[in-house]
């Protein structure tokens, strides 16, 4: 299969929504208005932990304009759960997270809703009523959660897992441990031991379109909801569940998506529209404001990790302890557990604990963003192997390869590695130019490694044969990075068309077979191979029309680069000639004659897909007078298994990359005392802007992954993981400073220089 | 009409006095330039006034001139447009850097020297510029004309000397005497977007032999408001700039600033990187000046 | 009571109703269905909703919609002439410059705007100019490799 050589598959054409993207047709979630449409606002609470005493909402009931009022007493109970994507979460949370019930659990979430004839009459309205609340002490981080006599969120949680002490009354979620063989023998053993403790802080996807959706429930009970998603399925039978539908009812019909990271993967909106719209009777629209993006929705785990690893004079790892604390938010549910598998992954290590432990703080509930757990349990590891590196004095990336895991070796996180690319990625790194280019003053370099196993799931496709050979595709992913074009691609390689004339289509719940998010870095490598079997049945379904126009067996027509050639001797049953190969086009011409429409379908179900590694080399810059940084050189490696399109593979990395450096350098919530997010724009909420990055080398390495026909591995969540690692240990090259904290803003830099310098001439 | 409902007038006077008669009927009325920190105050509920006054159809508050004393600017012409001038360059770079800095180039297209000052944020980028350079404002109002210099013009955070009925229409900076040039710098995070953690300006005045004779410094984001520190300014008069008096300058800013901790930067940080930022502004400030 | 308002979009005479405190990028997407805008922020720092405004890059969603009273507004909706594509949306096409494409409409106006003040810009020149415009998926290199291939694409338009 690593020998297959393609005609379509990892060329570069222009992707078949382009046109709508630049002109401004493509329609998100807020473009479309329906008639009679009724516009929603949310009334969000001021406090960060109270026990609500009373609502009341006859003032926002008796304004002109405003035809329904809901709050959350009126939504049923859910005990069901849902699978998102890579990680299943309580409908019950996720309801009294959008709307509460009897208490607030974070600040800015939603207590009541209104819609009215207009946005401003509706929030009007919702300032209109009177909630009357018991103010409660927040808690806002792990150590503050899990003191004795914190407040407590949830009087009913009971902690998950191996908890060590009391299992109630606490906020201690959930507790994991993974082990392998000896620890403390491990330890005796090394002839280096590196510990650390590390600190990251709440970060947010920071998609650039807010959560919107227009939902209508009909007359008869029947809904349609329109909405901006990575799960349109989710989006079903989470708002049926929630606002008390049948899913069989429900219709989710996913706008053109502006950036989700996996952030779009939970709902929000959607319940609260159709309750709204059930009551009203008209379609009601929701939007959120930047400022409610930030406050309401969910970021990821704020995170103290705890990292100690012990080596071998000679760099042979022999013993590591990894404790996590990720926040969750105010709901349990944090990816703590996908951080402890993902933190000790690149290395063959014999001895290994791992404890991870899932805490509930009055924040947002966390939502996944991309590659979630992994980047902060990385950060921590890849700079303990950092630090072991120049205690040993190795070349760090000499230092990954004598531990480096390889085909045949057991992951740390259980099943045994297929093929992988994680060494040719370290070889490639370490002959590449920027690995030796010469450094200025004041600048550092730093390299980290990133993981993630990338998931496999549901997928269905159908492919659709027109008369004049053209093609259509139909997936129910909506397209986030360019899965259409890939998906157009695939078709085109499968029945060697031009790619031109296939139709790539993202459908609804209706038209779309069953599928899970848009996410996981899963669409290219699970809907894909659905996408590459639809095309191959009607691959099998043309030579079988083949066949009967040559009269002869199915099994000898042969295929060969978008024509069905006969067996030698083969005749035209109608003419009597000699039978010639014919095109696609030609076969389909035929098709009402030879047994009508010509249509493939497949659903499958994918285990994991294969695991994917990356590294990046980080060169920067630091002001030592003032502790401010830039990047000054970026390289982003990665296995990607094989590039379908590999313009949107580099886009991957180099987005990926982008936010990493964000979340190491500037970006991070800042909480007041009482649980206040005081940054809650894009000013002071500070993501990498254009003069922030130099242009992102990439370096596709393509090691196939068996598990795919073209050898495909996930690849979008990736690249996120190494950058924090890298900048930081950047920055540890430059400024001597190993810094144990995010962001790595230039208050933090200058007073940690300062210091160092204070130590140094002090010594 | 909905009772208690937002109905907000929009009005466009086409002369000073008809913005002042508006105004001064209607204290709620909020004078409009650029928007960006209006509407932005607007938007989250913090201002809500009961008219925007749009100023920007009153020719003399969008023209720019430079004559033989110096550059009158209409309080309402956009950063874009000063810093497409390319005298003002020439003769006031710090202020045309100061105005450059002022966000992004969305927010240059709309963003005015005018509001700029009116709004009187602790962190506004061209006060200091304005500072050095001893510029004055031109305010008018129900009585007439006045002129206030901007050292007194803004009194606090928010807070500026402007009664009820004026607006201001001008800022008037004075030519640089010769061998005088200016210089702003400020600290960002950032590459770009960000509000100034700590901002600097000087403007310093050379003799023949390289001497300084006169300078102004100022210091912004790092106090109540953007203030002159005359002590850095004494620090270095009479002085060929050597490290010495660098370093004292550098100092008297540190000493000078009267920082907070907020989401942007800690109080210790401000101090420390005021002095750093005085010393790179005044030696900008004195290459500039020795090509004068 | 709503305001009368005409002005010019996209090179044609308009007009619409709109509130005296409502926002000219609300008028464009409510009013008169101009979606290609995009809300991100509403307060000026994503860039999303960049038009020019009698040919000057502005935060639509920092000027009130009265504003636009006898002046020319350009939004994403007015760049192709018929069914031609202007040369920077033809680029940032080819050189695969979008990934979610909600940030395209906001870069492909600014660049615009880029472009009209100085034809050959640096790279570095790019990157500050285009600071206000955030996007979260490419990381901004193909966009900026985009902005520069348009700018040369152009130039050697215009040479013949």
């Amino acid at each position: 299969m690593s020998e297959r050589t393609f005609d379509v598959v990892g060329t570069r054409p222009v992707r078949h929504d382009g046109v709508d993207k630049v002109t401004g047709r493509a329609a998100y979630g807020a473009d479309a208005n329906w008639p009679g449409m009724l516009h929603g606002a949310l009334l969000r609470s001021p406090h960060a932990h109270a026990r609500i005493v009373s609502i009341d909402t006859s003032a926002a009931e008796a304004m002109p304009g405003v035809k329904a009022v809901l709050v959350g007493a009126e939504l049923p109970d859910t005990n069901a759960s849902i699978s998102l994507g890579e990680a299943a979460i309580e409908l019950r949370d996720m309801s009294h997270s959008m709307l509460a019930r009897t208490k607030v659990v974070y600040h800015g979430q939603a207590v009541a809703a209104v819609a009215a004839t207009t946005l401003d009459i509706a929030k009007e309205a919702a300032s209109k009523i009177v909630v009357t609340y018991d103010v409660l002490r927040p808690v806002l981080t792990v150590d503050e959660a899990l003191a004795p006599g914190a407040p407590i969120l949830h009087d009913d949680l009971v902690t998950k897992g191996a908890a060590i002490g009391p299992k109630t009354n606490t906020n201690l979620a959930a507790r994991y441990e993974f082990k392998r063989g000896d620890l403390d023998a491990g330890f005796d053993a090394a002839d280096v031991v590196v510990e650390r403790e590390f600190r990251t802080p709440t970060v947010h996807q920071g998609y650039i379109e807010p959560h919107a959706c227009i939902a209508r429930c009909g007359e008869d009970g029947r809904a349609v909801v329109w909405a901006t998603t990575q799960g349109p399925f989710v989006v079903r039978d989470a708002s049926a569940a929630i606002a008390g539908l049948d899913p069989a009812h429900v219709k989710v019909v996913p706008s053109e998506i502006g950036g989700g990271f996996g952030g779009k993967i939970v709902v929000y909106l959607e319940p609260i529209a159709l309750a709204l719209s059930r009551k009203a009777h008209r379609p009601v629209k929701m939007v959120m404001t930047r400022d409610e993006v930030f406050r309401a929705t969910g970021p990821t785990s704020g995170t103290k990790t705890h990292v100690k690893i012990g080596a071998k004079r000679d760099g042979t790892i022999v013993a590591a302890k990894v404790s996590l604390w990720y926040e969750a938010g105010a709901f349990r549910g944090s990816p703590v557990g996908a951080g402890a598998m993902c933190a000790l992954a690149p290395y063959r290590i014999p001895n290994f604990f791992i404890e991870a432990h899932d805490v509930v703080v009055n924040k947002p509930k966390v939502a996944a963003y991309r590659a979630p757990g992994s980047p902060m349990a990385m950060f921590a590891v890849e700079s303990v192997v950092d630090e072991l590196a120049r205690e040993l004095k190795m070349d760090p990336i000499d230092l990954r390869l004598k531990n480096a895991v390889d085909e045949g070796d057991q992951a740390a996180y259980g099943p045994k590695f297929g093929p992988i690319g994680l060494k040719t990625l370290l070889r490639a790194a370490k002959t590449h130019p920027h690995w030796s280019a010469p450094l200025g003053p004041n600048q550092g370099r730093g390299f980290a490694l990133g993981f993630w196993f990338n998931g496999g799931m549901n997928s269905a496709a159908t492919v659709t044969l027109g008369a004049d050979g053209s093609a259509a595709v139909v997936t129910g992913n909506p397209d986030i990075g360019g899965t259409r074009a890939a998906q157009a691609m695939m078709v085109a390689e499968e029945l060697g068309i031009d790619v031109d004339r296939v139709r790539p289509s993202v459908g609804d719940t209706d038209t779309a077979g069953y599928t899970d998010v848009t996410g996981g870095s899963r669409v290219c490598f699970a809907t894909g191979m659905a996408v590459i079997n639809a095309a191959a049945e009607v691959r099998e379904e043309l030579k079988r029309r083949a066949a009967k126009i040559w009269n002869v067996s199915p099994d000898a027509v042969a295929w060969e680069k978008g024509r069905v050639i006969p067996p030698t001797g083969a005749k035209e049953t109608k003419s009597g000639a000699d039978a010639q190969p014919m095109s696609v086009a030609q076969v389909a011409a035929k098709m009402t004659h030879t047994g009508g429409p010509i249509v493939g379908r497949a659903s499958l179900y994918a285990p994991m897909a294969g695991p994917g590694f990356g590294g990046h080399i980080c060169d920067v810059e630091v002001d030592p007078e003032t502790g401010r940084s830039r990047i000054v050189r970026y390289t982003a490696l990665q296995d990607v298994g094989k590039a379908v399109h590999p313009s949107y593979v580099e886009g991957q990395m180099q987005g990926g990359a982008a936010q990493g450096i964000g979340w190491a350098l500037n970006e991070e919530y800042v909480y007041n005392r009482d649980g206040v997010m005081e940054n809650a724009g894009f000013l002071d909420y500070r993501m990498p802007v254009a003069s922030d990055l130099p242009f992102i080398d990439t370096v596709i390495i393509e090691v196939a992954n068996p598990l795919h026909p073209y050898g495909v591995r996930g690849v979008g969540e990736v690249p996120i993981v190494p950058p924090l690692g890298a900048v930081a240990n950047a920055m540890r090259s430059a400024t001597g400073v190993r810094f144990t904290q995010l962001p790595m803003s230039p208050p933090r830099v200058l007073e940690h220089i300062a210091a160092r310098e204070a130590v140094a001439v002090g010594a | 009409m909905i009772p208690g409902m937002l109905s907000i007038r929009y009005e466009a006077p086409a002369t000073i006095a008809d913005a002042v008669k508006l105004i001064q009927a209607d204290p709620d009325a909020k004078i409009l330039a650029g928007g960006t920190d209006l509407l932005v105050q607007f938007r989250a509920g913090v201002r809500t006034p009961s008219a925007f006054v749009d100023v920007k159809r009153i020719p003399d508050l969008v023209g720019i001139a430079i004559d033989r004393d110096g550059l009158r600017l209409g309080a309402a012409v956009c950063a874009a447009a000063i810093a497409e001038q390319a005298e003002v360059r020439r003769i006031w770079p710090g202020l045309a850097e100061a105005v450059h800095l002022i966000g992004s180039t969305q927010i240059q297209g709309r963003g005015t020297v005018g509001g700029n000052l009116c709004n009187a944020s602790p962190a506004a980028d061209t006060t200091c510029a304005l500072l050095v350079n001893g510029a004055v404002c031109v305010i008018a109002g129900p009585n007439g004309e006045r002129t206030v210099p901007v050292d007194a013009f803004v009194v606090g955070p928010g807070q500026t000397v402007l009664a009820r009925g004026e607006l201001l229409v001008a800022i008037r900076v004075p030519r640089p005497a010769p061998r005088t040039a200016d210089a702003y710098l400020r600290l960002i995070p950032r590459s770009e977007m960000d509000i100034a953690v700590v901002g600097a300006a000087a403007s310093v005045t050379l003799d023949a032999g390289g001497t300084c004779t006169a300078v102004r410094v100022a210091i912004g984001a790092v106090a109540p408001t953007a203030r002159l520190v005359p002590a850095a300014a004494q620090a270095l008069v009479g002085t060929k700039l050597d490290e010495s008096a660098l370093g004292a300058a550098a100092n008297a800013a540190s000493a000078a600033a009267k920082p907070i901790d907020d989401k942007r930067g800690t109080a210790a940080y401000r101090r420390q990187v005021a002095g750093v930022l005085v010393r790179r502004a005044v030696k900008i400030a004195a290459a500039r000046a020795e090509n004068r | 009571m709503k305001l009368h308002i005409e002005t010019t979009i996209n090179g044609e005479p308009t007009e619409f109703l709109c509130d005296g405190h409502e926002t000219l990028l609300s008028a464009l997407r409510n009013g008169l269905g101009l979606t290609g805008t995009k809300e991100g922020c509403a307060t000026g720092d994503c860039g999303a909703c960049s038009v020019l405004l009698d040919g000057r890059l502005v935060p639509a969603c920092l000027v009130l919609a009265p504003e636009a009273q006898g002046r020319s507004v350009t939004t994403i909706e007015g760049l192709a002439t018929g069914d031609a594509l202007h040369p920077i949306q033809r680029v940032f096409l080819e050189d695969a410059a979008l990934q979610c494409g909600i940030c395209t409409p906001g870069f492909i106006i600014a660049a615009k705007a880029l472009l009209d003040a100085n034809p050959n810009p640096t790279e570095e020149q790019a990157r500050f100019w285009l600071a206000g415009n955030l996007c979260r998926c490419t990381g901004y290199d193909k966009i900026i490799r985009a902005v520069l291939d348009a700018a040369a694409v152009m130039n050697e338009g215009a040479a013949v």
